[in-house]
């Protein structure tokens, strides 16, 4: 094909890729260092620094984290419980909040519209938000707190929802529905759930990566280790690699299993661990994640 | 006398829709509403053991003792020029980026191309911080290591020097973001009626032309809609991006302290309910003006791309 292209053409043509490529490689690079420091041995890292290329290959790393993985674990735990029960709930939320607004004839329908959207404008700030969940409902170290503040309902996911009930489901098929004596749930959950799962997908998804990202919860309401999260036990093992270490041994221990970690790798193979199961799941939901990003846009 | 009776019809009729929005609404009240009265805080000397209600008034002593503080000027300073790096530096590129992007005919590659383009958006604040750990940790970190090898200079203590965060963190953020805003876009590029184009090659305009006096202007509503967001949050910061990514390191705050991050810490840190919720009050207040002013300057332009 491309020697039908005149050579201004071609050239033309060879820049946008290699700009792509240029672009693909910054973007895939960092992931590609810590994987293979993850998987260098603590000499090589020692003489040559972290490398894409490693000298001398150790999974070390990986036994060392394997050999007590409760930790890690538990946390997981912690991240695929709150994304679940998260996911599920703020679908219902968002969607039993975005349906009837969709419907002209809702009474009030103004007026919730802008209750939702006066939450997108202005807010009482961190600290107020951080004291009504502590203070008037005690979600401080309990698991609700990773579900609930924040995460639970996006006023954008409801517009977005919306926008898109308003567009694609049929009036007529409403209407013929409520003089057949079908109620308001019934029409919901049978014709308009069923008609909507593009747009169900779509906000799923979004759900899903904020909860399974999600650290900032937990940073603020948990204290106590076994409810951290994975992406929080990360955050404590970035800046201090003891921290895996301190919670299942004895400080005796602790001394010992320091002296022999490879501490450079244990670090990059915890990322690893940490992020291996969205890298594996990224490309079965991407076109899914695009286009749903693409009807926000085009919609939003 | 028949309006009341009507609506009270309406409400019966329509009774179940309304409870259907129950859930929705309480959430909003807790998550968001209860807090905005909580801004009295902000006009209060709070302490635990009188709660909210019973903490003694101070007017707008926390104002004072914020803006009296360098750290008001410094904050608002950091987040304020943060943003106006990358909101143009983002435009530029993802406009960019996406216009290429609609130069590539074949849809797999193009497609590959965008879901690379994608992944660093995916991931967490976290996973970010480790990634930008492996390049710039001062023992063994890939950068020290190439600058040593390559050009025989001195290890450069990255998490020492705030001199060099304002770039580091710009790129962080180019890095995480670009593609992200580039899907938006094409994705805007792809609705345009192909005709234009038909015509534009038939009356010889070449692709530069094209790209300037038809897709451009055509996506400019969708520009300008992303930019008044943007610039309406111009206070606001992404708390993980100056929070994770210096990992938390004392050095660097002077270049790295936004307003997010110094609420954060004037709460968790020093206890200061107070004064941390004055400063949230204060990026909430500028931002909804600011909003308000951007919106209706857009509005009297051209109405179409108003937000509301």
């Amino acid at each position: 094909m491309l020697k039908e292209m005149s050579p201004k053409k071609w050239i033309a043509a060879s820049s946008i890729h290699l700009f792509f490529w240029a672009f693909t490689v910054a973007s895939l690079i960092p992931f590609i260092l810590v994987f293979m420091v993850s998987i260098s041995s603590e000499d090589s890292i020692m003489q040559n620094g972290y490398s894409l290329f490693p000298s001398q290959i150790s999974f070390a790393a990986y036994q060392f984290l394997f050999h007590d993985f409760s930790e890690i674990a538990k946390a997981y735990g912690v991240t695929i419980l709150t994304t679940v029960v998260g996911t599920i709930v703020s679908l219902l939320i968002t969607s039993l909040f975005a349906y009837p607004l969709s419907r002209p004839e809702l009474p009030f329908r103004r007026t919730i519209s802008f209750y939702i959207f006066f939450t997108m404008l202005f807010g009482g700030g961190m600290v107020p938000w951080y004291i009504t969940y502590v203070n008037m409902f005690d979600l401080k170290n309990t698991i609700f707190a990773m579900i609930i503040p924040n995460l639970l309902l996006s006023a954008f996911n409801v517009l977005l929802m919306r926008s898109f009930f308003a567009s694609t489901i049929p009036e007529s098929v409403i209407e013929s529905a409520t003089i057949d004596g079908a109620s308001e749930l019934k029409i919901f959950f049978k014709i308009v759930v069923p008609l909507s799962l593009p747009i169900m997908a779509t906000i799923g998804l979004f759900n899903t990566l904020s909860y399974w990202n999600d650290w900032y919860n937990c940073m603020l309401f948990i204290d106590k280790p076994e409810l951290y999260n994975i992406q929080y036990l990360m955050t404590k093992t970035l800046t201090n690699i003891q921290y895996l270490l301190m919670k299942s041994n004895s400080s005796a221990q602790v001394g010992d299993l320091l002296a022999t970690m490879p501490r450079e790798t244990v670090r990059m193979a915890l990322a690893i661990v940490g992020i291996a199961p969205l890298l594996f799941a990224y490309p079965f939901f991407q076109k899914y994640y695009i286009s749903g990003i693409t009807t926000g846009a085009v919609k939003g | 006398m028949r309006d009341t009776s009507s609506l009270r019809k309406r409400l019966k009729k329509y009774k179940w829709l309304l409870i259907m929005t129950f859930p929705g609404i309480v959430y909003l009240f807790i998550n968001n509403y209860i807090p905005i009265y909580g801004v009295i805080l902000a006009f209060k000397n709070y302490n635990y053991v009188d709660g909210i209600w019973g903490s003694e008034w101070t007017g707008f002593d926390n104002f004072k003792f914020l803006f009296n503080s360098q750290d008001a000027y410094i904050i608002t300073r950091n987040t304020f020029l943060y943003n106006i790096v990358f909101i143009v530096l983002n435009l530029v590129l993802a406009v960019l980026v996406a216009l290429l992007i609609n130069e590539i005919k074949d849809k797999a590659i193009s497609r590959f191309y965008q879901s690379t383009f994608l992944l660093p958006h995916i991931i967490s604040m976290v996973v970010v911080a480790y990634l930008v750990y492996s390049f710039l940790n001062v023992d063994s970190g890939l950068v020290n290591k190439l600058l040593i090898k390559w050009f025989g200079a001195e290890a450069i203590s990255w998490y020492g020097e705030p001199k060099y965060w304002p770039y580091i963190l710009v790129i962080v953020n180019g890095w995480k973001n670009v593609g992200y805003l580039s899907i938006i876009y094409f994705a805007s590029i792809i609705g345009i009626d192909k005709e234009y184009y038909e015509a534009a090659k038939i009356d010889g305009a070449s692709k530069w032309k094209q790209m300037t006096r038809i897709t451009i202007p055509l996506i400019l509503p969708v520009i300008t809609t992303m930019t008044l967001l943007a610039v309406s949050g111009i206070l606001r910061s992404d708390f993980g991006l100056f929070y994770q990514v210096p990992m938390n390191t004392g050095a660097l705050i002077p270049t790295t302290n936004t307003i997010d991050t110094f609420v954060y810490r004037a709460m968790i840190q020093s206890g200061d309910i107070g004064m941390s919720t004055a400063a949230g009050f204060y990026q909430s207040a500028v931002c909804l003006v600011l909003i308000l002013t951007a919106n209706s300057a857009v509005r009297r332009i051209n109405k179409r791309d108003a937000l509301f």
